[in-house]
């Protein structure tokens, strides 16, 4: 079967920095991928690259057969590929509905997810639809922002460290939401710090160190072992 | 002397200096974008006017309406193809930039139009007046002023009503991930530099009409826009509004004490709002 989305021998460079090595990765239909690792390794700039904020070569990334890599982040969204950015970036100036119906400026498409499917997967967010997005909590916005990319229909929802800086049982709130958007269609890339929340809710694991992959398997395959090693680069 | 009467015909003048200033705060505000020319476009916009009028025979009004898509167009590429290379880390660029394109068109007026004087003739329009009370106002100041709170509410109303204020908001806020909503920060910028430019329209129409202008009158009716959005506080469109007002009502009170006194007690007034709040009246609370 071909891959919905697929990176090819992708590489990324800061200046003169370099952050990605070579990097392969790829999700099917319907799959959950998680990519974990520690700071540095690379998995916020993969997911930069794959949403177009960064520019790579066209063949490096593949989005349904045609290359994307050299597409702005515009285009790349416009084609159904919508990213939730660490740090969650919601619009300061604008209401938490404001926020919401950015998410549909670039792709106007019919699809499950409109304002009233996103307030029914966060309740919360329709009482506080009015109010400055900045004066929400951070599990509050961390849902405008899961919101907000999927007011766009996506078909790839990509989601960069949603629980960084959330309180646990915050984050098992947010990540209560994920089967339902499974169910609505999208397939999903979550980058994770947190192995544990990352391996209950993926159906793979890419392992990233130093900006290579240096594990990949099925979530219950891998053993916790391998992980570490994978993870810090410890000789088991 | 009557007060009121004072008081009242700057409050009017407030609105063509409103008209000047509108455009510049909502092209400042999206895209932290100073135009140092400003002024000139708001006399080449003048000058399109005036063509318009005395070449075709059309009324001043209708020839504005002719105007407004060109202008808009214009305002559009420039930003497109020009304006947007110079966006970026460093705010030397445009201004210098800018302060360039200033000069080449007053240059280019010069060689089209000459140095002289001239006038946008508005017929019986320019003299009608009408009695309010106590005082009387012109009809022209009165249309001024109404057509600048009419810009003021078309403008809040895209601003915070319409997916393209939206748009401008985000973008304004955060351009990268304004991106990855879909939005293309060029093409907001020139959409935005083409509605300033409709704006710019109308405050030409009133300055063609009201008084003489000739090509080197610009950069002077861009100190009373930058005044006037100053005084109101960067990015708030009704704050501008009070800032031209403030610098209106300054000059006939200052003109009325001594007409040597007019330019400068707006520049005064300017100062001392400047000590007072130096972020202006209605500063945005996110900057």
């Amino acid at each position: 079967m071909m891959a919905l989305l697929e990176t090819h021998g992708l590489t990324a460079f800061y200046g003169d920095f370099q952050a990605l090595f070579g990097v392969d990765v790829s999700l099917h239909e319907g799959e959950t991928v998680a990519i974990i690792g520690a700071n540095g390794a690379g998995k916020s700039t993969l997911m930069r690259s794959i949403s177009g904020v960064i520019a790579n070569a066209r063949d490096a990334i593949r989005f349904e057969g045609d290359a994307i890599g050299d597409l702005p982040a515009a285009k790349v969204v416009a084609r159904g590929i919508a990213m939730v950015p660490e740090g969650r970036k919601l619009f300061a100036s604008l209401s938490v509905e404001e926020n919401l119906l950015m998410g549909r400026y670039g792709r106007k498409v019919d699809g499950p997810w409109s304002l009233g499917s996103v307030y029914e997967l966060f309740p919360i967010l329709e009482e506080r639809r009015d109010q400055p997005s900045t004066s929400l909590s951070g599990g509050q916005q961390q849902m405008v922002a899961i919101g907000r990319a999927l007011m766009s229909n996506p078909r790839v929802l990509l989601c960069d460290e949603i629980s960084l800086g959330l309180a646990p049982v915050v984050i098992r709130d947010i990540y209560a939401a994920f089967p339902r958007i499974k169910d609505s269609g999208a397939s999903i890339i979550i980058v994770e710090q947190d192995i544990g929340q990352a391996m209950k809710v993926a159906d793979r694991v890419y392992c990233m160190m130093e900006g290579r992959v240096t594990l990949e398997g099925r979530a219950g395959d891998l053993g916790r072992d391998a992980i570490h090693a994978a993870y810090f680069g410890a000789v088991s | 002397m009557n007060w009121l009467d004072t008081i009242l015909q700057g409050v009017l003048l407030g609105g063509l200096y409103a008209l000047f200033a509108a455009g510049l705060s909502l092209v400042f505000g999206i895209m932290r974008l100073v135009n140092l020319a400003h002024g000139d476009l708001i006399v080449v916009a003048a000058f399109l006017i005036l063509v318009l009028v005395t070449g075709l025979g059309l009324n001043p009004f209708l020839a504005a309406l002719v105007a407004l898509p060109v202008m808009f167009a214009a305002g559009w590429a420039l930003q497109y193809f020009i304006l947007n290379r110079t966006l970026g880390e460093d705010i030397l660029p445009p201004l210098l930039v800018t302060f360039g394109l200033s000069i080449v068109i007053q240059n280019a007026l010069l060689e089209g139009f000459s140095a002289d004087s001239r006038r946008v003739p508005a017929g019986s329009l320019e003299t009608m007046s009408l009695p309010l009370g106590p005082v009387t106002v012109g009809v022209m100041p009165l249309l001024t002023f109404l057509s600048a709170v009419a810009v003021i509410i078309v403008l809040n109303q895209i601003f915070y009503r319409t997916a393209l204020g939206r748009a401008f908001r985000a973008t304004s806020d955060d351009m990268v991930t304004a991106g990855l909503m879909g939005v293309e920060p060029k093409r907001i910028f020139a959409a935005a530099t083409g509605i300033a430019m409709v704006v710019v329209t109308i405050a030409a129409l009133y300055l063609g009409t009201r008084a003489n202008f000739d090509p080197t009158i610009g950069p002077a009716r861009l100190i009373y826009a930058f005044e006037a959005v100053i005084i109101g506080g960067l990015g708030s469109l009704w704050g501008t509004l009070l800032g031209g007002i403030i610098i209106g009502v300054a000059q006939t009170v200052g003109a009325a004490i001594n007409p040597e006194w007019q330019i400068l007690a707006g520049h005064v007034a300017f100062l001392v709002v400047l000590l007072v709040r130096p972020r202006g009246l209605f500063p945005r609370a996110i900057d």
